[in-house]
Parts: C-alpha cells; sequence; structure tokens
C-alpha cells in the first residue's frame, strides 16, 4: 500500500539524519600547542577559511566543542591537561590529532614528548605533516564529516564497542597502574618495542 | 689587554684564568674557588667593569668530555650594554653537590635562568629566591640535560593512564 | 608548588579576601601552552605565579644528538613563527665556529629571508595581540600578509611553514627567478598592508585604552632583567645586534634601516616599535633585493665544509667522497675542541646559541639563549597591581612562543 506524502515530507533513519546534522557543524576545541597551532589559524583565517566546512567556531570552551584538535606535540607535564580537556568535552565528540608530533612525536623522540597522543586518548582522524597544509587539515574535517556520516549512530552506540587500547604497541618499560604519575622507569632499549 | 682584567686582576689574584676564542672573552674559576669567588667577581664586574647586563647563565656538563677536569660548569655571560662588549664567566662544580652562589642578588634577570640550570642539571644556586624545577614536573627526579641520562629517558614520558572511548 | 608561594603572601588579614584563579595551561588568551596562578583581590592582581614547562620538549638535548644540519629541522622549529630566524641564528654559531666566510650572495639571501621572518612574527604578534583585545580584522589582515611570506619560502624551499633552507657554509639550494619577484611583490603591496593595519588600531579608542600605561618595565629594569629586542627598545634601550655587531650583509645595509625605539615601555610602545620595525625590515629587503650578488650560494667545496650539489655527487670522485664524508655518523666536521657563543637579533631579541664542541660532527652542547624564556619572566614584575583584563594585553605585548619559552 502506498502511502501519499507532500514533497516537504522527508523520511530518513534516525541516525542519518543526527549523523547529517552533527557533521555540518563540528565545533572544533583547538588544543593549539605549538607549530601546529600556527597552521590551525592559518586554516581559520581568511584565505583557507574553515567555515566553508561549518568548523570556524572554535571555542575554547571544552564543553561546547565536538572535535578536539590537537596541534602540537604534547609533552608528559601536558599529558593530564590534555586528557581532562577531552573528558569535559561533551558527547557526541571526537579527536583530530594534527601533525607528526601530536601523532607519534615527530622528530621529538626525547625524554619528555609523549610518542604519540594516541596511547592516552582515542583518536579518529590522524593528519600527517610537520606542519600539516591547512588544505590537509581542511580534508582531515572532511574525512572526520564522512566518517561521522557512515558510523554516526543517534544515542551514540558506536562509541560504546570502543572499549580497548587503540594506540600502538605500548612501550617495553610502562610500569603498572599502581606506579602511575612519574617514576624512574627501566629504559634500556630502543623505542618501540614489543611487551614480551 | 681589556681593562676589565686589570681591575679583576688586582682584585682577585690568581684566583681565575683566562681564555678567549674567536671573539669570546672567558673567565674561569675552578670548582675549588668558584663558590667564594665567584659572587664578588660578578659584583666587580658590575658595578666597576660596566657589565651591567647578564645576558646569558648556562649550564654545561663535562663528563667524559676531552681533558675536563671539574665536571659541571656554569656560564655567566655579561654584557656592556653602552659599548656592547662581552665577557663569559665559567663557573665548574663537581659532584657530589654541585652548589654555586646565585646571582638574582645582582640581576633580577638570573632567577629564572638558573632555576632553568638547577632544573637541568641540579646544579644549586645559595640564596636563590625561589629555586624551584621550572620546565619539568615537581615530581620528577633527574636532571635531563646530564650526559649520563639518555635521550629517551627511563621511560618516564609515558607512564600515564590511557583512556578508552567507552569509558570518556 | 606555586599555591604555597601565595600562602606566604605578608599581610595575613588581607588574605581572607584574595582568591586564587588559574590561567591556562589551555587558554585562548596564552596562545600557546603557559599556566599563570595569579593571586586577586577583586579584580587586581596581587601576585602572579607563572607555570611553565609545558612544551619542554628536549630541544637541547636533541641538539646533542644531532649533527650541525641536522639540528636545523629542529631549530626551525624553537620559534615557530618565524623560523628561518632560528636557522640563521644557528648556522651562524656553527660557522663561527668553524671559521667559514659566507659568499656574499649567501649573506644577502640569508639577510633578505630572515628580515621576511621578522616581519612575519611582528605580524602574527600584533594580530594575535589584537584578536585578544577585541580586534579581529587586524588578525585577518596580517594573516593575510603571513600567507604572502609563506609563499616566498615555499617558493624558495618547498616547505612552506618550516623551511629548514640553511646549511652549514650555505642554503640548501640557490634560489630561483620567482623568490625574487615574489619578494618584490611582497614589498610592494606590504606598506598597503601595513597602512590598514595601523589605520585599524593606533587611533582606535578600545585597543589604546588598553594598551597604554598598561605593564610598563622602565629602562634600569629592562637592563637587570636581560631584556632584549623590541621589549628592551619600548624602554628606551638603544641596542640592536644589527647594528650594534652587524653580521650577515647588515654591514652594507646599514643606511637602509633604523633602530626603532620608544620611551613608554608600555604595552603600546612595544606595539609601535613593532609596526615600525616592519617598516624598516621592508626597506631592507627592498634594498637587499635589488643588490643579490652573484656568484656561488655554498662556500667553495674545497673546503669540505658544504653538502656537495646532486651534479657533483655523482658526477665527480670528490663531490662523492664529500658527501660520503658529511653523511657517514663518525666522519662528518671536525670541529675545534672549544667553545663559542654567537647571537642574531630575531624579531624577539637576541637569540643565542653557545656551542661547546668536542672534535666531533656534533655539538657537546647547544645551549640556546631563548629570547621569551627571559621575556617571560617579566610578566609578573609587569602584571601585579594590574587588572586581571589586562592580562591578554600583557601577554600579546610580549610575544611569548611556548616552544622557545619551554624549549
Amino acid at each position: 500500500m502506498a502511502l501519499k506524502l507532500d514533497d516537504n515530507i522527508f523520511i530518513a533513519q534516525l541516525d542519518g539524519l543526527a549523523s547529517w546534522v552533527r557533521k555540518n557543524s563540528l565545533w572544533p576545541m583547538p588544543f593549539a600547542t605549538a607549530c601546529c597551532g600556527i597552521e590551525l589559524m592559518a586554516t581559520a583565517s581568511s584565505r583557507y577559511d574553515i567555515a566553508r566546512f561549518g568548523s570556524e567556531a572554535m571555542r575554547f570552551s571544552p564543553r561546547q566543542c565536538d572535535v578536539m584538535i590537537v596541534a602540537g606535540r604534547v609533552v608528559m607535564k601536558m599529558v593530564p591537561v590534555m586528557q581532562r580537556i577531552w573528558l569535559q568535552m561533551s558527547e557526541p565528540k571526537w579527536c583530530i590529532s594534527m601533525g607528526a608530533c601530536a601523532s607519534s612525536g615527530g622528530v621529538f623522540d626525547t625524554y619528555s614528548v609523549v610518542q604519540g597522543i594516541d596511547r592516552f586518548l582515542p583518536v579518529d582522524v590522524y593528519v600527517p605533516g610537520c606542519p600539516p597544509r591547512p588544505e590537509q587539515l581542511i580534508r582531515a574535517v572532511l574525512d572526520l564529516q564522512e566518517k561521522v556520516q557512515r558510523t554516526g549512530t543517534i544515542n551514540a552506540r558506536e562509541f560504546r564497542d570502543r572499549d580497548h587500547y587503540e594506540g600502538p604497541t605500548p612501550l617495553a618499560t610502562e610500569l603498572p597502574v599502581e606506579e602511575l604519575v612519574v617514576a624512574p622507569g627501566n629504559y634500556r632499549t630502543g623505542t618501540r618495542l614489543r611487551l614480551n | 689587554m681589556p681593562a676589565y682584567l686589570d681591575v679583576l686582576n688586582a682584585k682577585f689574584p690568581n684566583a681565575f684564568t683566562t681564555s678567549a676564542f674567536r671573539d669570546n672573552q672567558r673567565v674561569q674559576l675552578d670548582a675549588e674557588t668558584a663558590p667564594r669567588v665567584l659572587f664578588p667577581l660578578l659584583r666587580t664586574l658590575k658595578e666597576q667593569c660596566g657589565f651591567d647586563m647578564l645576558f646569558e647563565v648556562g649550564g654545561i656538563d663535562y663528563l667524559h668530555y676531552p681533558d675536563a677536569v671539574d665536571r659541571y660548569c656554569v656560564v655567566y655571560g655579561v654584557l656592556n650594554t653602552t659599548t656592547g662588549e662581552r665577557l663569559f664567566v665559567k663557573a665548574f662544580a663537581n659532584d657530589p653537590d654541585p652548589v654555586l652562589p646565585s646571582a638574582v642578588p645582582l640581576w633580577e634577570g638570573a632567577n629564572w635562568m638558573e632555576r632553568e640550570v638547577f632544573d637541568m642539571y641540579g646544579i644549586a644556586f645559595t640564596d636563590h629566591p625561589d629555586l624551584r624545577r621550572i620546565l619539568m614536573p615537581e615530581e620528577y627526579t633527574s636532571f635531563p640535560l646530564r650526559k649520563d641520562y639518555p635521550l629517551r629517558g627511563h621511560g618516564e614520558r609515558h607512564n600515564f593512564q590511557h583512556l578508552t572511548r567507552a569509558e570518556s | 608548588m606555586p599555591l604555597e608561594a601565595v600562602a606566604q603572601l605578608d599581610d595575613a588579614p588581607e588574605r581572607e579576601f584574595l582568591y586564587t584563579l588559574n590561567f591556562g595551561p589551555q587558554h585562548p588568551a596564552t596562545h600557546t601552552t603557559l599556566r599563570l596562578v595569579l593571586t586577586l583581590n577583586g579584580e587586581t592582581i596581587v601576585k602572579a605565579v607563572p607555570d611553565i614547562g609545558y612544551l619542554h620538549s628536549g630541544f637541547e638535548k636533541l641538539g646533542e644528538d644531532l649533527d650541525f644540519n641536522q639540528y636545523v629541522t629542529v631549530v626551525d622549529r624553537m620559534n615557530y613563527i618565524s623560523p628561518f630566524a632560528n636557522e640563521v641564528s644557528w648556522h651562524t654559531a656553527v660557522e663561527k665556529l668553524l671559521d667559514i666566510e659566507l659568499t656574499p650572495r649567501c649573506q644577502y639571501l640569508r639577510t633578505i629571508l630572515a628580515e621576511l621572518a621578522r616581519i612575519s612574527d611582528h605580524l602574527l604578534c600584533i594580530g594575535a595581540a589584537a584578536l585578544d583585545l577585541g580586534g579581529l580584522t587586524a588578525f585577518l589582515y596580517a594573516f593575510n600578509e603571513r600567507e604572502k611570506i609563506y609563499n616566498v619560502f615555499e617558493a624558495a624551499s618547498g616547505q612552506r611553514f618550516h623551511p629548514g633552507y640553511s646549511r652549514v657554509g650555505g642554503l640548501m639550494n640557490d634560489i630561483t627567478d620567482d623568490v625574487v619577484e615574489l619578494v618584490r611583490h611582497f614589498v610592494r603591496t606590504f606598506p598597503k598592508a601595513h597602512s590598514d593595519v595601523v589605520r585599524l588600531l593606533n587611533r582606535n579608542r578600545i585597543f589604546v585604552d588598553r594598551t597604554k600605561d598598561v605593564g610598563i618595565l622602565s629602562k634600569a629594569e629592562a637592563i637587570n632583567r636581560s631584556v632584549t629586542g623590541p621589549i628592551a627598545r619600548a624602554s628606551g634601550v638603544v641596542r640592536d645586534l644589527r647594528k650594534d655587531q652587524p653580521y650577515l650583509a647588515y654591514p652594507e645595509l646599514q643606511d637602509t634601516f633604523k633602530v626603532s625605539c620608544a620611551t613608554g615601555g608600555d604595552c603600546l610602545a612595544r606595539y609601535l616599535v613593532r609596526m615600525e620595525e616592519m617598516i624598516q625590515s621592508a626597506n631592507i629587503i627592498a634594498a637587499a633585493v635589488e643588490n643579490i650578488p652573484a656568484g656561488p650560494v655554498n662556500v667553495d667545496l674545497e673546503d669540505k665544509l658544504t653538502i656537495p650539489d646532486k651534479q657533483a655527487t655523482y658526477r665527480s670522485i670528490e663531490g662523492l667522497i664529500q658527501h660520503f664524508e658529511l653523511f657517514m655518523w663518525n666522519r662528518r666536521w671536525k670541529t675545534p675542541i672549544n667553545e663559542v657563543y654567537a647571537a642574531t637579533e630575531t624579531a624577539n631579541g637576541e637569540l643565542g646559541y653557545y656551542i661547546v664542541a668536542d672534535g666531533s660532527g656534533k655539538a657537546w652542547r647547544a645551549r640556546t639563549r631563548p629570547p621569551s624564556f627571559i621575556h617571560f619572566a617579566l610578566f609578573p614584575h609587569m602584571a601585579e597591581g594590574h587588572q586581571i583584563s589586562d592580562v591578554p594585553a600583557i601577554l600579546g605585548s610580549l610575544n611569548i612562543i611556548a616552544a622557545e619559552l619551554d624549549r
């Protein structure tokens, strides 16, 4: 039995509709620490104008934002701050790791720089480059939009399944949870080694 | 011979040695005399020789350096803002507890630079108003720029909690 | 802990009215990562305790691990709003250590690019300072000009942001005519953009009211606190390394620029000094770009200091050997066992490097004299007694770059 509908009525899945609404106004939380932060500013300013993709509303309060853009290297002293800001953001939220330093430590394989923020946070999109060109960041926003559209659900079911560690193989020298914070470990080997 | 050397020679006979390289002039104080002589020497430079700006304080670790005698060194760079003349005063210190007098009573600018040397090398400065770690976290125990500390650290950088997506 | 320092405040009866505000490390007005613990009495700052190190990435330790050419990549990321100025400073120190006399062409090219870097640094500083005080338009105008400077660096080196263009004894490659044309175009159009910003800000009531007589630094304090660069010049310290110890091509360009100074020592004076310095830099560039000497850009291959180009590497045995020598980890440069300090005038002030060499191709110690670090130490002195709304104005005028601050 065919149902007669007026032309101004659309039928869609609620999940798809919610994702469509969400993806076109992703408000970034610019967690800009270093050089990439300047390219983030360049992306927002007149030549590249990220407003064309609905992401120009940079809000410095994490509670108003949808996507955290970690732009720049994150060091030991900054990790708890970054995690706290991530926890303060309201659902649904996503994370873009902008630049080589945020994604892998980049050229800074030193005692204080975290070798990739995905060891401590769930990351959705990685942007390569040191720093990435503004076009690359815009591409990342578009990729994230596509991801939101494809996997998004209205009650955020897709996040519920991501209950495991998503980062690279842990380092050989990581300490157990009860010894967290900073304590001298037992570093003898290279950076990326398997645990066993 | 520069004019300041006459003043220093008259006031601190045999307490220091001098050296030069390219256009850098240096005055060295070894680990034995430095705690005693450094502060009056800097005061003389400031008050009698016209070196009114302290533009640089940096630490050096000479562990296993060719022909090195003392281990730690703090380099004070002083500048005469009228003539543009520069002089470096190198004061050495040794393990187990390297200590030097602070230059903060003379130049306020030394405050943070000496804190940085303390943070990176563990060289303590007596009479410093606020000697705390400045760059590394408070609970950190090593001194990262010492030569016996590895570039990638002892694994401290990754000892933080993981957050998974479901729990955040 | 900083909070304990607050507890030591002298007048105990006042203390119960004091309020502690944590400012940063993630805050829009800090631009990058600084933290301030402010003790407030109402809106007045009684005590300000800066807490830094949120971007300490071990630059100096890396400098001991990388060789003189590799470290350029890292030095770039130190003051990341004028990367090329850092490279010039680093290689000035290295070349002083190795006693290298640059070719005239290289000196001119480095001068032009370093001055462009200075302009881009000041543009960002002023744009961001205006942004914090509520003027978005000046920020957008400034970024338009920065994009033109990025284009120059991209045409010269292939990277728009961190060029990594300098090499020991020369540059990565010679420039093409496009670069000269882009620089000429920039010099032609820059005064227009500059006057746009001037018209937006110089007589803007809000901007002037919020910067005038805020964060005053006297001349004696500036010298006592080791301040250099535009901040010192805004307080009346007439020092500019480009005039006092001319390096690169500055000896020949002395009559094209003046040292801009002010006597106010407040945020407005610092803003005005930066604006004037941009015009002077544009004059230097305009004069230098028309007088770039011909000839090679690297020092002679015979000196065994520079990386030979592809032609020499693949077609001659000498070039191949030298390439090999410079890239083998146990060969590289033969340095004197000695130490040297050299500084250049960057946009923020005197950026110096103290290199200790142990005879190998790496630095034993690559100490940086970071202007931002020294300038941020001024903050409590400038801010105490002012209102909380003056904090963005003071931070904006100090131009703190966190990567240079923390290294």
